[in-house]
């Protein structure tokens, strides 16, 4: 199980505009080319320097492939990171002001304390 | 020796750009009444007079992520270019360029230091959003040179409660100790109960109205022990998953010190989180 990887891929998929769109058009195919091709990447390292041991497990595959962000959620991924590219992608859909983030809410209402641990 | 004029502390809600700018069918009902508070307590600053305003605030994972992470950094720069590309898309921030105080940091890095605070420094810091709200509601025109500081609020492992406060307090004997004939205003931002990312959020009200109300006692009272005998790390993820950057609050009352009651205090009942605003005036300066 990999927090730290979960953030990185949200991390660095947030910051970066034509991700953002490529991720919400095709959630499975980004998150495997990234998981092959970007989740070794140390960011402030050329590519010749890359890390060789980091990968998703299925639950975490799944999650991020599915927009699952209530799953993201369980797995302890950084909710600010969540909140912030899930809006990015999907707030755009909905006509009150902050419907998505209401409905968002009302998807994690199952959760209670203590929420799910997000050290890394 | 440089002279502490005006210790501010306050929430920083980076919608209040885009509310008070909007206009017509755009503009929410509670802008106006937002703005007329702003507008009230940047008049608190603007009375003191500062010259050199210390920035503290927390880095939203923009420049800092957990492949090496700070827990209290200084920036040492001539210049901060400011917001980053996913808070215009989100909140409407405009990019700033700022000013930077670069003999302050440098006095505060290696004093710092030799107080006993590890302190991360940065030469080449991009700040975002914990710090440009305060620019934008504070000192609009945006003329003063800053030192950053920030502190990890956000990603755990975080320093305890105490070791905010007493940064706080070091920043404070740091800056009346600073050789130079300039008069320094602090301004930190943090959060009272809030919510981000979970079931909690964006409600029609902060989270815990309850700790928002015992917090704003604290703070304006100065009632530092009493903060400190409640609060912990733990207890912090009862009001809400993003209530550690109620630290920050805790590390401006180590700035303005034990017992001090604020010269100034407003609140503003907004959804998804109260807005407060907290000034003093150390030595009774500005009164």
């Amino acid at each position: 199980m990999s927090t730290y990887l979960l953030n990185k891929f949200l991390f660095t998929v947030d910051r970066d505009p034509e991700l953002v769109e490529r991720y919400r058009e095709d959630p499975t195919g980004t998150v495997a080319w990234w998981e092959t091709e970007q989740a070794n990447r140390i960011l402030n390292c050329h590519d010749g320097e890359s890390s060789t041991w980091l990968r998703f497990d299925d639950r975490e595959r799944a999650a991020l492939a599915g927009h699952d962000y209530p799953a993201l959620f369980e797995l302890g991924a950084h909710p600010f990171l969540t909140l912030t590219l899930f809006i990015a992608m999907f707030e755009r859909d909905y006509d009150e002001p902050l419907g998505f983030q209401k409905e968002y809410a009302q998807r994690l209402s199952h959760f209670s304390l203590p929420y799910p641990d997000i050290a890394t | 020796m440089a002279e502490l004029v005006a210790v501010i502390a306050s929430t920083h809600h980076p919608f209040y750009h885009r509310a008070s700018t909007s206009t017509g069918e755009d503009r929410p009902p509670f802008a106006d009444e937002w703005v007329r508070k702003v507008e009230a307590f940047r008049e608190t600053l603007t009375r003191a007079r500062p010259d050199v305003l210390v920035m503290v605030g927390s880095d939203h994972f923009h420049q800092l992520w957990l492949d090496n992470m700070p827990q209290f950094l200084v920036g040492k720069a001539p210049f901060y270019d400011a917001n980053f590309y996913n808070e215009e898309r989100e909140f409407g921030l405009p990019r700033l360029l700022l000013k930077g105080q670069e003999n302050l940091s440098a006095y505060v890095l290696r004093e710092g230091l030799d107080a006993g605070f590890d302190l991360a420094f940065s030469n080449e810091l991009r700040i975002d959003h914990s710090i440009t709200c305060p620019i934008i509601t504070l000192r609009p025109q945006n003329d003063l040179p800053i030192v950053p500081i920030y502190t990890n609020i956000f990603a755990p492992p975080l320093p305890q409660p105490k070791r905010f406060v007493q940064l706080g307090r070091t920043i404070r004997q740091l800056i009346e100790s600073w050789p130079a004939d300039e008069r320094v205003a602090v301004i930190g931002t943090g959060h009272l109960s809030l919510e981000l990312g979970g079931p909690r959020q964006f409600g029609p009200h902060g989270p815990d109205p309850q700790f928002d109300q015992k917090a704003v006692e604290w703070i304006s009272s100065g009632d530092i022990e009493g903060c400190l005998a409640e609060v912990t790390l733990d207890s912090l993820h009862a009001p809400g998953n993003a209530t550690h950057g109620f630290m920050d609050f805790m590390l401006m009352m180590g700035v303005a010190g034990e017992g001090q009651k604020a010269d100034y205090v407003d609140t503003y009942d907004l959804f998804h989180t109260m807005e407060a605003y907290f000034t003093w005036y150390p030595n009774g300066g500005a009164r």
